[in-house]
């Protein structure tokens, strides 16, 4: 479903953010990815729909090759990959159903879209998801009245009515309480088997991406040093993405929770 | 240096040395002569008789202007109302011209930062180093004396400020909400239209408020050289000395003032 060949970044200043990366995500797949801070993982994902341009390398998205395309096409094939951020990205003094419906930016025109008159489906599709999160009477307020894991889900929903293939999700617990943090990755996980949807998960907490994933990369210095299933996060792999550490308290609240 | 060590080992700390102690006395001692000989220059240039005489002459001059001649009021109106029109006509055309220059301007949304951002700029520096009673005097020159030639005059003073302020808010937007909308897809004008407008609105509407304040107090001189508005009847009692009817008009620009800026008060009070 998602294939990235080589795919290389080194910034202006000379920083290889990402060294010759091969991955390969299949269809409903969810992955999570792991790493130090500055490993290349919020670059990963930015290369994949172009938010960063990747520098060398082929990132195939189905049957399409996306670094090749030029703007018109871009933006058509960016449709198909739904983004969640780190710290929501809402547009913060927009309703939330405006937020909603700025996912289907790339299906309408730029006047419809400023009369923010859009298709009677789309405005369906938003009211559905809003009440699949449980934000359905949240819909006429402010972005800004929410509290951040409310955020968090018109985000979600954002990203979902694109209808994509594909979602990229950068740090999606990293400003929410450990409660919150949990919620909002199995709403992500539920909605990614609902819909068979394959997700690139960035994530800094190692126990909670074991707890719901299906796959576990590990990104050290913009290359993959592990590819493999939750279970085989051993102390010593977590010494080879992170460094030094003793790691059995990590592990060991993993056990617990799969206990 | 500052910090000096003693025999007995006591280490004394000075706010400076005594070197840096004398310069500091030496430029007060150099500032303070020059203030002293500018004084002295100005008293010698001045015809101290005049001043003396100051009290009593501005003490006439109330007598004369009290009590404001209030019939005149009748002729006063229309000119008010023209004030009142250049300046918001000018504010509105100013702002028209103003949003795609500031967009032009800003570095994060302009076009080309190598070709087109430098003649953004140069548009903002030009427009807003020119006081307006100048650009009124060669409007005139330009399309004749009258209320067009000031509501111009206004628009072009107003570009550059309000396209400076807005660029500046441009530029300060938080660029992961455009970032984004850039990811749904949208094309380059709806992230402009989703990812910057509501971004900028407060400051869009704040500046323009603050434009219009500003219009009200720049267009009652703009009469004086011909340009329309209340001015032309404050040169015309001025030169006359018609004290009764300048009082009159010094009243009613306060009082437009004092509305002018009541209104953008509670404009701004209700965006922010």
């Amino acid at each position: 479903m998602l294939r990235l060949e080589k795919l290389t970044k080194t910034y202006k200043t000379g920083d290889q953010a990402l060294k010759a990366v091969d991955l390969d995500v299949p269809k409903g797949q969810v992955l999570a990815l792991i790493g130090p801070s500055g490993a290349g993982k919020s670059t990963l994902i930015r290369c994949i729909n172009r938010l960063v341009e990747p520098t060398s390398g082929k990132v195939w998205l189905g049957e399409t090759e996306l670094t090749g395309l030029g703007s018109g096409a871009l933006r058509r094939e960016r449709r198909r990959m739904g983004m969640i951020f780190q710290e929501y990205a809402l547009v913060e003094r927009l309703t939330v159903m405006e937020n909603v419906l700025s996912g289907r930016l790339g299906y309408v025109g730029f006047w419809r879209s400023l009369a923010r008159r859009f298709p009677q489906s789309d405005v369906d599709e938003a009211f559905r998801l809003l009440d699949r999160v449980g934000l359905l009477q949240m819909a006429d307020k402010r972005a800004d009245e929410l509290s951040g894991g409310q955020r968090q889900r018109v985000g979600i929903c954002r990203a979902l009515i694109q209808n994509p293939a594909l979602l990229l999700v950068d740090e999606p617990t990293a400003s929410l309480d450990p409660k919150t943090s949990r919620q909002i990755m199995r709403l992500i996980c539920e909605l990614c088997a609902e819909r068979d949807l394959a997700a690139i998960i960035n994530i800094h907490d190692v126990a909670l991406a074991q707890m719901f994933v299906q796959r576990v990369i590990g990104l050290r210095f913009g290359a993959v040093e592990f590819d493999g299933p939750p279970e085989a996060l051993t102390p010593d792999v977590l010494t080879t993405i992170y460094g030094e550490e003793d790691w059995h308290a990590t592990i060991k609240k993993d056990d617990e929770a799969v206990a | 240096m500052p910090v000096t060590d003693l025999s007995d080992g006591t280490r004394i700390w000075q706010r400076r040395s005594q070197r840096e102690a004398l310069t500091h006395w030496a430029i007060w001692l150099v500032g303070v002569a020059i203030f002293v000989w500018c004084w002295n220059w100005i008293s010698d240039q001045t015809t101290w008789p005049f001043v003396w005489d100051a009290p009593r002459i501005a003490g006439d001059i109330l007598t004369r202007a009290t009590p404001p001649r209030w019939s005149y009021m009748e002729q006063l109106w229309w000119p008010i109302w023209d004030t009142i029109n250049i300046a918001t006509l000018g504010t509105l055309i100013a702002l028209v011209m103003a949003v795609p220059v500031a967009f032009m301007a800003a570095r994060n949304t302009t076009p080309s930062a190598l070709f087109v951002r430098p003649i953004a700029l140069l548009i903002i520096v030009s427009t807003r180093s020119i006081n307006s009673l100048i650009w009124a005097l060669l409007l005139i020159a330009i399309i004749g004396p009258g209320v067009f030639a000031g509501i111009i005059a206004i628009a072009i003073r107003s570009i550059g400020f309000c396209a400076k302020l807005l660029y500046e808010a441009i530029e300060e937007i938080d660029r992961t909400q455009v970032e984004a909308i850039t990811a749904t897809g949208a094309s380059r004008w709806q992230v402009m239209a989703y990812g910057i407008v509501p971004q900028i609105l407060p400051a869009f509407a704040g500046i323009s408020v603050f434009r219009w304040d500003i219009n009200i107090r720049e267009s009652t001189v703009l009469g004086l050289v011909g340009a329309g508005g209340i001015g032309l009847q404050l040169s015309g009692s001025l030169n006359t000395l018609a004290w009764p009817q300048v009082s009159l008009i010094l009243l009613v620009i306060l009082v437009a003032v004092v509305i002018s800026e009541w209104v953008s008060a509670k404009v701004r009070g209700a965006i922010i």
